[in-house]
């Protein structure tokens, strides 16, 4: 049964007061905007605890709330490795160890960063595939809204593209990223707000949570596994067979926990973008600090709704959520079925804005991500040095209307032809997975040089490649999903090929880093490398904050709540 | 000098939270059917009330202090 929502006037009525509001920050932003640094950092000037909500909500697009929701009836509580293995280690060592070099360096971007510390190849190489990159999510996003829009509302599948990269457009054309980082601050409240009446009514429906475990024990054993294998994070991960998710405590710890989150939150311009708009050090590195506390607690918000889900569908014989083309329950309708559910019109209207706010932010922290990179990174650095810098304010307002336009053309394709955009988001991953490890030499070996860093990566995207190209899950035809070489080693599920795939990438990338420094010259001096590599850079002062501030402390904090969240779900 | 973004937040959340409240005072209780006979747009528009005036009541307290 496809589900249909019914909106009523006063659901309008708030979707549109929110949209309201959504321009009207654009627009009074517009006379801020006076420079480039304005646009594109937003002058620096912006207060942790802003930063640090738009630092969780640029990544708190579609793919957290519908795909963690899916993840949470497809795997149970095993999803919340990617906030308590995953997120939380990778945010504390990126505020404690990265952001001084990151923020201290005044580098406008990561890929500045890169070229200062390096050389401006391996600038070139990060610059070019982050800026196609972010594009392309922006346009997957912008696909996704439009397409859930369709089934869920009938409205018409370009109408919603065109309405809604219109919007986007808007306030960061007027306001830049501040006016980016202000809407992604109200859409985290959006969907806090209007998540969690979602997440109460689902937990008094299935009986609270001891009468939740207990529903999902036959969800656990119909498939074939032992009987708290939803409601347990850790017990079932001794073996990749044990659990539904096919991997084993090391993939997941060193293939998600390491590789793959401190690629992602430690050097994703998107996120880290937010931390260098703040208005200090100190508020720099508090930003990834202070979205720490809610992103421990964002799994009561996007996955338990997802065990409720799937409980309830179990408990009616597969009532509650709509079967996909395969068979099994449409995973992604989680968060849909339930708002069709259990929300009267008024609070309907809530919880739709706060969906359709999800989508949009995810596409504008791509969009100011990619003007930023674009303009800094690629126009000025190759296209137009040395022009005013008016130019480049120019230049970064007509980069954004030309990525909603390209944003808008990916769509396009990837509403036409699906197999591009999945061969576009393999080739992400290969180019992504061993990134890290040239971060970490970079700042913390200060033998690490230009030619290393260039071929390291080079190196390690090649073996992750080479790598999917051996490797398949079990039952997987040789193709896009792997094994195009020879499918020569099986994975129990595509999951532990990516986080064997990550592994291995980073590996390589950091082996052969190291070996091509030691086989090449320096081209920068310990001079050139103050304030870029960690034992040549004064240790950050505590600008006078009180010892509880300091981040050290408040990360250590973080980490041992981590500790204590992951053992009371083992 | 940027605006505080607790304006707009605390402006914006009232507004949903009085619309909510009002509807919930005035709706019949069929529509709460699968809320689980919760009138949840009165309780929830309250919250949201509470909320938006909270952020309204920091903002234009400290004047901009951020």
């Amino acid at each position: 049964m496809p589900i249909n929502i019914q909106l009523h006037g006063i659901d309008y009525a708030i979707l549109a007061i929110y949209f309201i509001f959504v321009l009207g920050i654009g627009f009074a932003l517009k006379r801020t905007m006076k420079g480039s640094v304005d646009f594109f950092l937003s002058g620096r000037s912006i207060p942790a605890w802003v930063t640090g909500l738009a630092f969780l909500s640029a990544n708190l697009g579609a793919q957290e709330v519908i795909g963690m929701a899916a993840s949470g009836a497809k795997y149970g509580i095993m999803t919340s490795h990617f906030y308590w293995v995953g997120a939380i280690p990778a945010m504390v060592f990126l505020a404690i160890f990265m952001m001084p070099f990151y923020y201290g360096s005044k580098a406008r971007s990561v890929p500045e960063y890169l070229k200062l510390r390096f050389d401006e190849k391996t600038r070139g190489f990060n610059a070019i595939s982050f800026a196609v990159m972010t594009i392309f999510s922006s346009g997957i996003s912008l696909h996704a809204l439009a397409r859930l829009l369709e089934t869920l509302v009938k409205w018409d599948y370009w109408t919603c593209i065109w309405v809604c990269a219109f919007i986007v457009l808007v306030y960061i054309f007027l306001g830049g990223l501040t006016s980016a980082i202000y809407n992604e601050v109200l859409q985290f409240f959006m969907i806090v707000l209007g998540f969690s009446p979602l997440v109460y009514l689902g937990l008094r429906d299935v009986g609270g949570w001891s009468a939740l475990k207990e529903k999902l024990i036959p969800v656990a054993t119909s498939q074939g596994y032992a009987a708290g294998t939803w409601t347990q994070s850790w017990a079932h991960m001794g073996n990749p067979i044990e659990n539904p998710m096919g991997v084993n405590w090391f993939a997941m710890v060193m293939g998600l926990g390491f590789v793959l989150s401190f690629g992602y939150w430690c050097t994703d311009f998107l996120v880290v973008q937010r931390a260098m708009a703040a208005k200090s050090m100190s508020a720099a590195r508090r930003t990834p600090l202070i979205a720490a506390g809610p992103k421990m607690l964002f799994p009561i918000l996007v996955i338990l709704p997802g065990m409720i889900a799937i409980a309830l569908n179990n408990q009616s014989g597969g009532a509650f959520l709509p079967a996909g083309s395969d068979g099994h329950p449409d995973y992604n309708m989680v968060i849909p079925s339930m708002l069709a559910h259990y929300f009267p019109p008024g609070l309907l209207g809530l919880g739709f804005t706060a969906l359709m706010a999800s989508f949009m932010a995810g596409m504008a922290g791509n969009v100011t991500a990619f003007n930023t990179v674009w303009t800094y990174d690629i126009y000025q650095s190759y296209i137009a040095p040395k022009k005013s810098d008016s130019h480049y304010l120019w230049m970064g307002r007509w980069a954004t209307v030309f990525g909603i336009l390209v944003s808008i053309g990916a769509a396009f394709m990837a509403s036409k032809f699906n197999n591009i955009m999945d061969m576009l988001q393999l080739v992400f991953g290969f180019v992504n997975a061993p990134l890290f490890a040239t971060f970490l030499l970079g700042m913390f070996w200060k033998r690490a040089t230009g030619h290393g860093a260039f071929f390291g990566l080079l190196g390690g995207t090649l073996a992750a490649m080479a790598f999917h190209g051996l490797s398949c899950a079990v039952g997987v035809t040789p193709g896009i999903k792997g094994g195009w070489i020879e499918p020569h080693f099986l994975f129990r599920s595509e999951m532990g090929q990516n986080f064997y795939m990550a592994i291995v990438a980073w590996t390589s990338c950091f082996l052969l880093t190291i070996g091509i420094s030691i086989l090449t010259a320096r081209t920068k001096s310990d001079a050139d490398l103050k304030g870029l590599v960690y034992s040549l850079t004064p240790k950050p002062e505590s600008e006078a904050e009180p010892w509880y501030m300091r981040p050290a402390f408040v990360g250590i904090v973080v980490l041992l709540i981590t500790v204590g969240l992951n053992i009371l779900f083992w | 000098m940027n605006f505080d973004l607790r304006l707009p937040i605390g402006l914006m959340f009232s507004l949903f939270g009085a619309i909510l409240t009002i509807y919930g005072l005035i709706s019949g209780p069929e529509i709460y059917q699968r809320s689980l006979g919760i009138n949840v747009n009165l309780w929830w528009g309250g919250g949201l009330l509470v909320f938006g005036l909270l952020m309204l009541f920091f903002a234009l307290r400290k004047g901009g202090d951020n």
